[in-house]
């Protein structure tokens, strides 16, 4: 067992560091680099936070619409494979939530402020 | 250093150029670069743009047109009345600065955010759709004539080579496969009408001022083709910068598009202009994947290039806007 404190605590301790001490003394496109830089950051603290509750939510989903059992990768494959002989499409029932939960998952991790995103959450 | 051999170019054919200051180099990868610097002249210094491949890049990769074409094109666009550069000088061998041309700097903002947000643009941005839908047919409408050869591309040939790029990625995205079913489902087939077309027409290529827009830029992908791609292009949504409600650019709509567009003599036809903006948004989703291909393998192993990986998640939720809207 690893000690504390957790990557998360870690990751986040760096990032703000960076924001609230670094930013206000750089500037020019080293400033660009640096919001770029923290972005990043902030984007692996949400995956960590993320990523299993969700992983396992669509595992369960895949399982329900394809009807087999195999590792993540493995089982998005196969429902590419379907999409792209026409043997799945959006009228085949759980398809296009399937397509939707998933995508609103990856934008809560990748870009929580895209617009498209936010509208979105807005009229679920 | 490269202020020597500019010095000398433009003392060759600027009449009454002394030398060149200021230069800088604006953007640029491996094979392509473009540099600002001012022509220095007893009555005032010029201000201009070279735009160039650097001595032992000759050949313009892919999809590109290459910077003789663009030269043409960018002449062609000043001479028809459209807001261009005008080239300047077309760079030869005793130049030693490589392949590529020097043309005018227009002055003006080029940066999304600032042109949707700045109070000096206000003005502007209730215009630019309208203005731009005219300026595009000009493109469209350039004499076939006087065009240089390039490539020639079909929503067909579109698909395929989409296609073939996300498959190079080996890895599974169902809704980019749902979006290439679509296209292939709804492919139009080859267009009645087959013009120049620009192929980047979007923020970032366009110079625009307090007046409006003010120079068409980067010429690099321009090809014969349909012509509605340029105008579905410029609706993707990654190009409206947070004003999803203003399809074109974040600024306007698509009827003022339309309305500049067939003020100028053109026939708008909304669907394949749709079509291609489900083509567009998959074009540069797949772009991103692209960047975090490069990122991994490629010498460029920057944090920028891999942050852009992370962005092929925003056109996925716009391709399920637009192919899979759920009900509000």
């Amino acid at each position: 067992m690893q000690d504390e404190p957790t990557p998360t605590e870690l990751i986040k301790a760096v990032a703000d560091f960076l924001r609230n001490e670094i930013t206000p003394a750089i500037k020019g496109h080293n400033a660009f680099k640096l919001r770029v830089a923290i972005n990043g950051l902030d984007l692996v603290t949400r995956q960590l936070a993320l990523e299993g509750d969700s992983d396992s939510a669509e595992a369960a989903r895949l399982k329900q619409l394809l009807g087999i059992d195999g590792a993540l990768l493995d089982l998005n494959r196969a429902l590419s494979d379907k999409i792209a002989k026409g043997e799945v499409d959006l009228q085949t029932p759980g398809l296009a939530d399937h397509l939707w939960q998933t995508t609103m998952d990856k934008l809560a991790v990748d870009q929580p402020n895209y617009a498209s995103y936010k509208r979105e959450l807005g009229s679920k | 250093m490269i202020e020597a051999e500019l010095g000398r170019c433009v003392a060759a054919w600027y009449p009454g150029a002394t030398g060149v200051t200021g230069a800088a180099k604006l953007s640029g990868g491996a094979s392509q670069e473009t540099w600002t610097f001012d022509i220095v002249n007893p009555s005032g210094n010029v201000g201009a743009i070279l735009r160039r491949a650097p001595p032992g890049y000759g050949a313009s990769p892919g999809r590109a047109a290459g910077l003789d074409a663009e030269a043409t094109l960018m002449q062609l666009a000043h001479d028809a009345g459209l807001p261009s550069p005008r080239v300047m000088h077309v760079l030869k061998p005793e130049d030693e600065l490589g392949t590529g041309f020097i043309m005018q700097r227009i002055e003006g903002e080029t940066i999304a955010r600032k042109i949707l947000r700045d109070e000096q643009f206000a003005q502007a941005r209730p215009m630019l759709a309208r203005q731009l839908g005219g300026v595009v047919a000009g493109i469209h409408g350039l004499p076939a004539a006087k065009l240089p050869k390039l490539r020639e591309m079909t929503a067909t040939k579109e698909i395929a080579d989409l296609d073939r790029e996300y498959r190079s990625f080996g890895r599974p995205r169902p809704v980019f496969e749902l979006a290439l079913r679509w296209l292939r489902e709804r492919d139009p087939g080859p267009s009645k009408e087959v013009t120049l077309v620009h192929g980047d027409f979007r923020h970032g290529n366009l110079i625009i001022g307090p007046d409006g827009v003010r120079a068409v830029l980067d010429w690099e992908l321009a090809h014969f083709g349909d012509p509605m791609e340029d105008l579905g292009w410029i609706c993707v949504n990654s190009w409206r910068f947070g004003e999803i409600d203003k399809p074109v650019g974040g600024f306007g709509s698509r009827e003022d598009l339309f309305a500049g567009y067939e003020a100028a003599g053109r026939k708008a036809d909304p669907d394949r202009v749709m079509f291609w903006e489900v083509m567009g948004t998959l074009r540069w989703g797949i772009m991103c994947c692209g960047m975090m291909q490069r990122f991994r393998q490629g010498p460029d192993h920057s944090m920028e290039r891999a942050m852009i990986g992370r962005r092929s998640s925003e056109t996925e939720i716009d391709l399920l806007r637009l192919l899979a809207p759920r009900g509000k």
